[in-house]
């Protein structure tokens, strides 16, 4: 018999904290572009000063040596970093499955060759630019996006394997078919169809990105055919589409749990347990003060949100609790206010109907691509001091 | 159709096996993705340079472990797999 009125919920034990397989190494803020669907905090323009070279190699050797495996140098934009085949020999040698995340933009046929010498193992182009330029990729126009054809090419000319990614949204997902061709054409070995996810200053924009269900539908009928018809061709090719969780009834297992494969390390040094974290009201370790064994076994940032304490309702009594979490913290957080809460994508949600709302909005949207705010440091100073 | 065993597997540009120590096993790694292998499949896998037919890879194996039955049957099924995921070509 129970001493209290409330029901008790029996809550499964801890789950042992798992590897830090995932290292992803965000180098710089600094980027040649301004893609208003851009995950880099809102007031990047106010952050502290980059790690040193010799700074990021500790945090490689010691995350290595702790079982990670994948390490992404991302940004920003990293090729900005004048140290990059140096941080990527040194994470090579250190037995790294090296990824190099880019826009293309700075990018030359030398650097190609020197990554490759010094041990790159793939690069991922993104085709993080406008519309307007997207449409004149596909329109095979303007110089930007004949640079990145042809590093596209000298990428696979190289030998390494490539993901091409586009961030789709309501302005340009109508051209899947295009996009996939291209993509096809350019002979990619993985193909990343993400629709944008609304952090950074894609929420900021999110009324001007989010795609009708309409069009998401579609584009997904679109891209299963072109996977039916690769498979029967055996076509290497891969395709990955990611739909927005905005469009789902249940919450994605967000960086599949909290602390649990994933580890990030922003440009000062700050060190999270998703891309997106910084911005909640919790406090996350910097490398320049920690070892990362302490980071991701005792900080109080990394343990936050691991296991199932933490919960309120209706996550603490949900069946589903182990499989999704209770979805990510950081649009909890974001859309009520609260980051424990269930992520209101959920339909068991009490706060599902502004997931409702916007689903609405997108049937009715009209803001066209340029009345979007653009990641750049005027914007970022101008709104962080809001 | 029957097996082609002088066929010869490489991994596929930008896959690499290797081990981890702190996963006490080996992984086949490629662009931000990573699978676990079973012992077995580590075992063949280990054996994949590509100049090793499979009919060699197959001896090698049952020189280690004579006597297991349908060795030949499970390294061939391994080729299939790794062939359909588009891990290895089978040249």
């Amino acid at each position: 018999m129970r001493s209290t009125g409330s029901p008790l919920v029996e809550l499964p034990s801890k789950p042992e904290v798992g590897l830090p397989l995932w290292l992803l190494a965000e180098l710089t803020y600094r980027c040649p572009l301004q893609c208003p669907y851009c995950s880099n905090p809102l007031d990047f323009a106010d952050q502290g000063k980059e790690l040193s070279t010799e700074q990021w190699i500790k945090v490689f050797r010691e995350a290595r040596e702790m079982g990670a495996a994948q390490l992404g140098f991302s940004g920003g934009e990293p090729l900005v970093r004048q140290d990059l085949a140096e941080l990527i020999r040194e994470a090579r040698q250190l037995g790294f499955y090296t990824n190099l995340i880019t826009s293309g933009i700075g990018l030359t046929e030398q650097k190609i060759s020197d990554f490759k010498k010094a041990g790159l193992d793939h690069i991922q182009i993104s085709f993080q630019a406008s519309d307007e330029q997207v449409n004149n990729l596909l329109a095979g126009s303007k110089k930007a996006f004949a640079q990145k054809l042809e590093m596209a090419r000298a990428v696979k000319a190289h030998g390494y394997p490539m993901v091409l990614n586009f961030v789709t949204h309501r302005h340009n997902i109508d051209k899947i078919d295009r996009i996939i061709e291209l993509c096809i054409a350019l002979e990619a070995d993985f193909v990343e169809l993400a629709t944008c996810q609304f952090y950074g200053w894609a929420q900021l924009n999110r009324v001007g990105l989010l795609p009708t269900k309409e069009q998401l539908v579609r584009a997904e009928r679109i891209t299963n055919e072109y996977r039916a018809k690769l498979e029967a061709e055996g076509h290497p090719c891969k395709l990955i589409f990611v739909t927005p969780d905005y469009y789902e009834e249940r919450p994605k297992a967000c960086m599949n749990g909290w602390g649990s494969i994933f580890l990030t390390v922003t440009p000062d040094g700050t060190a999270l347990p998703c891309h997106g974290a910084r911005q909640l009201p919790v406090q996350f370790p910097n490398v320049r003060d920690h070892s990362m064994q302490h980071i991701w076994y005792d900080s109080f940032g990394f343990n936050r949100f691991r296991g199932y304490d933490w919960m309120p309702e209706p996550c603490r009594s949900c069946d589903e609790k182990e499989q999704d979490f209770g979805g990510c913290r950081c649009q909890a957080f974001m859309l009520t206010g609260d980051a424990s809460n269930a992520d209101p994508v959920c339909s068991k949600s009490e706060h599902h109907g502004v997931i409702l709302a916007a689903r609405e909005e997108a049937e009715t949207a009209t803001q066209t691509i340029e009345q979007l705010a653009f990641r750049n440091e005027r914007n970022s100073r101008l709104i962080a001091k809001g | 159709m029957s097996f082609d065993r002088s066929k010869v597997p490489t991994w596929r540009p930008g896959y690499r096996f290797q081990y981890e120590p702190a996963q006490k096993g080996h992984v086949l790694l490629y662009p931000e993705g990573m699978i676990k292998l079973n012992d077995s499949a580590a075992l063949i896998g280990g054996l994949i340079d590509g100049e090793r037919d499979v009919a060699a890879i197959i001896a090698k194996l049952d020189e280690q472990f004579p006597g297991v039955p349908e060795l030949g049957d499970d390294i061939e099924q391994f080729m299939e797999v790794a062939r359909a995921q588009h891990w290895i070509t089978l040249g």
